[in-house]
């Protein structure tokens, strides 16, 4: 675990150099306890895999101060184990019609459509971080089995609510954006909404675990389909 | 709610408060005004308070009409604004009537104006800010540029104290600048050697600078550094990603990013910087986080010291 200086009013904690669901469980821990311990002095808070960047009010703070608070705020954190984050299941449509890189990528990992939709289904990812688009959350970590390489071309087009695939993250995209994501089904949940509260139905250190369904279930839950992608 | 009709936005032209805060973990950017001391100065001409909304007008070409009468003042990038055909001085407050035609031009130096209203225009508020980020589709009148035809509301005032900010206290723009930079993040992979030719060397900005970020030319940086995981990225980071050339994050940055920094600029350098053109230059300067925290504090002061002389 290391503290290090970000830039004039950010510091940031590196907890390890690998991710595991232990570490994103003690980030998320650390940005609530950090929340209540500098309150109005802090501005915001940037967890990810396996780092918190906290921003402070120079105005109201200094370099010193908080990095004193961070410290200890990870001592204290040391008796008490962090709790599970929340589970979220996310309903997916998976099949080549709104997956249109499901069945290469089926090919690619030598295994059969249903046996590539049953791996995807079959582990608890952890909201590791999100960024890149507001509300694009990246879950950790799929099946070796399934971890599939980006596209050397990515796509101008990913539509909203596109399941996806990169090596060994999978993501839902939460508004239609460019990307180089492999494509394997479709999730009718929105994963951004500006005008609702919370925006988005999870967050840093959650549980997700996704639960297939069929078409119809699909377009009665609001999911859309269009001809091309 | 009557206001000020766009006919010509010009280049870009946005609404910005004082930017989005508090919204990192959901991947929402800051926003807000590329350089915050011409963006003080505007709001602070009209009686504002420090973070009312303006419009940041880009290199410029906007045009508007007023259906209301109030005050305004143009701030930053030197630009001639006229109302009604007259050139008018910037740094200034000038009263306006409904059916006046205000131009902001072309600039001459500098890349950034602001433009600000007595009481601040009226925006709807997303997650807590007016700040537009076009990338994100967030803020603004309707998450992009300003149109025309678009109103940008505010309230009528007739009670005018007409102030200007005095010629040796205005900032001036010029074709270079200094950046003085917190080394941080991952510097410690840098060997030394890449840190004195980072810090020694001149860099020209490219063609490809932006609200998300300002990308540089000039002597290669190599770090230690193969693959990293993503993380969280602060206002101002310097990106080095494999070829070497350097990016500075700007306000409309995304929140997380896995490429290599060797530091970051000061906020109040940030504002010089945004202020240059695709082919001007910069240099770094290292400091450490104390001197960082002292040129905040009397940065911050000197602002609230320095009077308006009443015109």
């Amino acid at each position: 675990m290391r503290i290090e200086i970000a830039g004039e009013n950010a510091l940031i904690i590196y907890f390890a150099d690998h991710t595991s669901p232990q570490i994103s469980a003690q980030i998320q821990q650390t940005c609530h306890d950090l929340q209540v311990a500098l309150g109005e002095r802090l501005i915001d808070l940037i967890p990810s895999y396996a780092s918190l960047l906290v921003l402070f009010d120079l105005d109201k703070s200094s370099y010193f101060e908080v990095r004193n608070t961070i410290q200890r705020v990870l001592l204290a954190q040391a008796e008490h184990p962090p709790a599970a984050g929340k589970l979220i299941e996310l309903p997916v449509y998976y099949h080549p019609e709104v997956g249109p890189d499901l069945e290469h990528l089926a090919e690619q990992a030598k295994l059969s459509v249903p046996e590539v939709i049953k791996l995807h289904q079959a582990v608890e990812y952890r909201v590791y971080a999100i960024g890149f688009a507001p509300g694009f959350a990246y879950l950790g970590e799929v099946d070796e089995r399934i971890a599939i390489a980006r596209r050397a071309t990515p796509r101008l087009k990913v539509p909203k609510g596109a399941v996806a695939i990169a090596d060994r993250q999978t993501a839902v995209y939460p508004a239609e954006s460019p990307g180089g994501w492999c494509l394997i089904g479709r999730c009718p949940t929105s994963m951004f909404n500006p005008a609702a509260e919370p925006s988005m139905p999870v967050d840093v250190g959650n549980r997700v675990r996704f639960k297939a369904i069929g078409r119809e279930e699909y377009l009665s839950l609001g999911g859309e389909l269009e001809s091309t992608i | 709610m009557s206001g000020l009709r766009i006919t010509q936005p010009g280049l870009l032209s946005l609404l910005q408060d004082g930017g989005r805060f508090g919204h990192h973990r959901i991947g929402l950017s800051n926003g807000g005004p590329l350089d915050p001391q011409a963006f003080y100065w505007a709001n602070r001409l009209c009686d504002n308070p420090t973070n009312s909304s303006c419009v940041e007008i880009t290199i410029g070409g906007l045009s508007l009409e007023a259906e209301l009468a109030t005050q305004i003042a143009v701030t930053g990038a030197e630009v001639v604004l006229t109302i009604n055909g007259q050139p008018r001085p910037l740094w200034q407050t000038h009263a306006i009537k409904p059916g006046d035609q205000l131009t902001v031009g072309f600039a001459k130096q500098g890349c950034r104006a602001y433009l600000s209203v007595t009481g601040g225009f009226r925006a709807p508020l997303q997650f807590g800010s007016s700040a537009t980020v076009v990338r994100e589709g967030i803020g603004g009148l309707h998450g992009t540029p300003l149109q025309p035809g678009d109103l940008l509301p505010c309230q009528p005032s007739t009670d005018h104290r007409q102030q200007r900010l005095e010629h040796r206290f205005q900032p001036q723009y010029s074709n270079n600048a200094t950046l003085r930079v917190v080394p941080g993040y991952q510097v410690d992979q840098f060997p030394s050697l890449e840190q004195r030719r980072f810090y020694s060397s001149e860099y020209q900005l490219s063609e490809h600078c932006d609200r998300m970020g300002y990308r540089l030319q000039g002597a290669a940086i190599r770090s230690s550094i193969s693959a990293m995981l993503s993380e969280g990225i602060c206002l101002g980071a310097i990106q080095i990603p494999a070829d070497g050339q350097p990016i500075v994050l700007m306000n409309d940055r995304q929140t997380i990013g896995g490429y290599p920094k060797i530091g970051s600029v000061i906020s109040q350098d940030l504002g010089k910087l945004a202020q240059l053109r695709p082919g001007d230059t910069v240099q770094f300067e290292p400091i450490s986080i104390e001197q960082a925290h002292s040129l905040h504090c009397l940065h911050r002061d000197r602002l609230k010291r320095i009077p308006l002389t009443p015109c």
